[in-house]
């Protein structure tokens, strides 16, 4: 495995080059806007990916180190002026610690138990903020709109400088989730979700190599929090600490193919598009349409491709071949 | 504390723990006989609260006395429910199951948002309305039609389950789904009564409900979380483990509001689904 795959590498270059080239291309504020809402929900789908997908521990709570994120980067900017650059790394950090305390007991539950813990632990936390006067509660935290520039990450004339952060930020979290898969932590992790009983034979330890996955996981989640909040320059519990956010992260994971690299990234392509345009095509959120579209696509996933689009992508190139000789034969 | 606000307080918290307990038995029955967690079991207690609604909107029927209709139009659901859908995935991967569930969930919210808007509405005036005052201690009517409900359901259920031929098939299947196949019991019709049972449980439970709480597309968020911690304290599968955890998670839920603060219920009840979880994960009652 330590030979480098050409063909793959040059297609990630011109993946990246192309990432790189698209919002000059595309000019329009509003599609840039677009374009950052998939980068976004990719950034957070391989995060999660690394402990749902690599280690199969399914986690219906990350909003609550996505809330962390924002939380964190956003007080130590109110209260102490930081940076949140350096703010998307503490808050990265309280969240790998918080994920650990929590992955420590709850690693112990199986499947269906543990899902059930992380929505718990979520929940709670979410009532714990929206009741903290330190935190502001239910009204929710605005940065101040005058500070301006990149050392505070808040730009008001363009959106370009955010989709290059967060674009960045992806690359990041995808070589991480690469080194990862690559590495021996990988192999353990797929030995783990594929036969807990024989890794544990040989002497993996379980807990230890999960620890490992959420804190990675967690840790990346956490600097997307941060990152909607200097976006969005407001959060609240609502918007950062919702179960529908962990929903939302899991599911574009599991769209895009649970366990693969690139997967949750199309996955993100896909929900956010077709959450956008149905909220165009059938007016705002309130009729329900877009709820139906979404429930839709949940369910015809989960039943029909269990491995996403990615497998059925593996699926329809398995069968190109064979397809071609079978042309070829009648031919 | 005085003695009469004491019994006020356990009384109140008995009362809504009998209805926890309703919805919980039908979720706690689909996951005893197929390992499979609902998540949209709180949406077959909306509809079930919507259908009440209508009959008494648009026919003036009290919701009491269409219980029956309710019951068996939510019964129907959940066999479709699980003839169109869950059918197809009894071995899919776990993550599958989740996200299938998860997405009716949505679903049935998107549909009751698309056809009925997501006004609260209410059942303004019902056989059962009205309070009762026993010496110091005061409660709604509606509330103790529930409880009483609740108690019939789950007496009704365990008759059903250990007394009638069908029911105990239904139970052999939950016990063991290989051995029940051997004997001759159709595995895939026990699985399909089983959701339809399990909802018509909670369509039950809506009628109930609608006595005397607002009615809106997501109304079942307000119920299934709690439910879970149900279903997980009186052990997954048990029935009257199910009805005494109900009792438990009222009580816990009212006297902790009281003690600490009704905005830190939810976080009160999910902290002991945690402890249950990490300290006795078979729940109360559970088999293994």
């Amino acid at each position: 495995m330590t030979t480098i795959h050409l063909p793959k590498t040059v297609g990630a270059l011109a993946l990246l080059g192309f990432a790189l080239l698209l919002p000059l291309v595309i000019q329009d504020p509003a599609r840039q806007n677009f374009l950052i809402l998939i980068l976004m929900g990719a950034q957070l789908g391989v995060a999660w990916n690394i402990i749902g997908g690599y280690a199969g521990q399914v986690s219906l709570g990350h909003a609550v180190f996505y809330g962390i994120g924002a939380y964190t980067s956003t007080m130590l900017s109110l209260k102490l002026g930081l940076s949140p650059w350096l703010g998307m790394l503490a808050g990265g950090v309280v969240a790998s610690a918080f994920s650990v305390a929590m992955g420590w007991p709850c690693f112990r539950l199986k499947g269906h138990y543990f899902a059930m813990a992380t929505i718990a632990v979520a929940e709670i936390v979410q009532v714990l903020v929206t009741n903290s006067e330190t935190l502001e509660g239910a009204v929710g935290l605005s940065l101040p709109m005058g500070n301006t520039g990149v050392a505070a990450m808040v730009f008001s004339t363009s959106k370009l400088p955010y989709y290059y952060i967060i674009l960045g930020l992806l690359v990041v979290t995808v070589l991480a989730s690469w080194a990862i898969e690559r590495s021996h932590i990988g192999y353990y992790f797929r030995a783990i979700k594929d036969e807990p009983e024989a890794a544990r034979a040989l002497g993996v330890s379980l807990t230890r190599y999960k620890l490992v996955a959420i804190a990675v996981s967690s840790f990346f989640t956490a600097m997307g929090g941060s990152f909607y909040a200097q976006k969005e320059m407001f959060i609240d519990p609502g918007s950062v600490l919702a179960t529908g956010v962990s929903i939302k992260i899991a599911l574009i994971a599991i769209l895009g193919g649970v366990g693969t690299l690139l997967g949750p990234v199309l996955g993100a392509g896909i929900l956010i598009t077709i959450e956008e345009y149905s909220r165009v095509l059938f007016g705002s959120t309130g009729s329900g349409t877009d709820m139906i579209i979404y429930a839709l696509m949940i369910i015809l996933v989960a039943v029909y491709s269990p491995a996403g689009v990615m497998g059925l992508l593996h699926e329809l190139r398995r069968r190109i071949p064979s397809l071609r000789a079978k042309a070829e034969v009648r031919a | 504390m005085t003695a009469d606000l004491f019994l006020q307080i356990l009384v109140s918290g008995l009362l809504i723990g009998l209805i926890y307990a309703l919805v919980a038995v039908g979720l706690t029955l689909i996951f005893g006989v197929m390992d499979i967690v609902n998540f949209a079991h709180g949406e077959f207690l909306m509809l079930g609260m919507y259908a009440s609604f209508w009959g008494f909107a648009l026919f003036g029927i009290d919701p009491i006395l269409s219980m029956p209709v309710t019951a068996a139009l939510l019964f129907g659901v959940g066999v479709l429910v699980y003839q169109v859908i869950i059918r197809r995935i009894i071995n899919a991967p776990m993550l599958s199951q989740i996200f299938a569930t998860f997405g009716l969930m949505i679903l049935f919210r998107g549909l009751a948002q698309f056809f009925w808007k997501p006004d609260h509405r209410l059942v303004t005036h019902t056989l059962v309305g009205g309070n009762v005052t026993l010496g110091s201690i005061q409660f709604g009517l509606p509330q103790l039609t529930a409880a009483v409900g609740a108690v019939g359901v789950t007496a009704g259920l365990w008759y059903f389950l250990h007394r009638t031929r069908l029911g105990t098939a239904l139970e052999a299947t939950a016990i063991d789904r290989e051995a029940a196949t051997l004997m001759g019991i159709n595995g895939q019709s026990m699985f399909a009564l089983a959701w339809g049972i399990g909802a018509a449980c909670a369509g039950i439970g809506g009628a109930l409900i609608a006595t005397f709480f607002p009615i809106f597309p997501e109304v079942g968020s307000n119920f299934i979380l709690i439910a879970f911690v149900v279903v997980v304290l009186g052990g997954f599968g048990s029935i009257v483990g199910a009805f005494w955890a109900g009792i438990i998670v009222g009580v816990i839920e009212v006297v902790g509001g009281f003690v600490v603060g009704p905005e830190y219920k939810t976080a009160i009840v999910l902290s002991l689904l945690l402890l249950v979880l990490l300290v006795r994960p078979k729940g109360l009652m559970g088999k293994a």
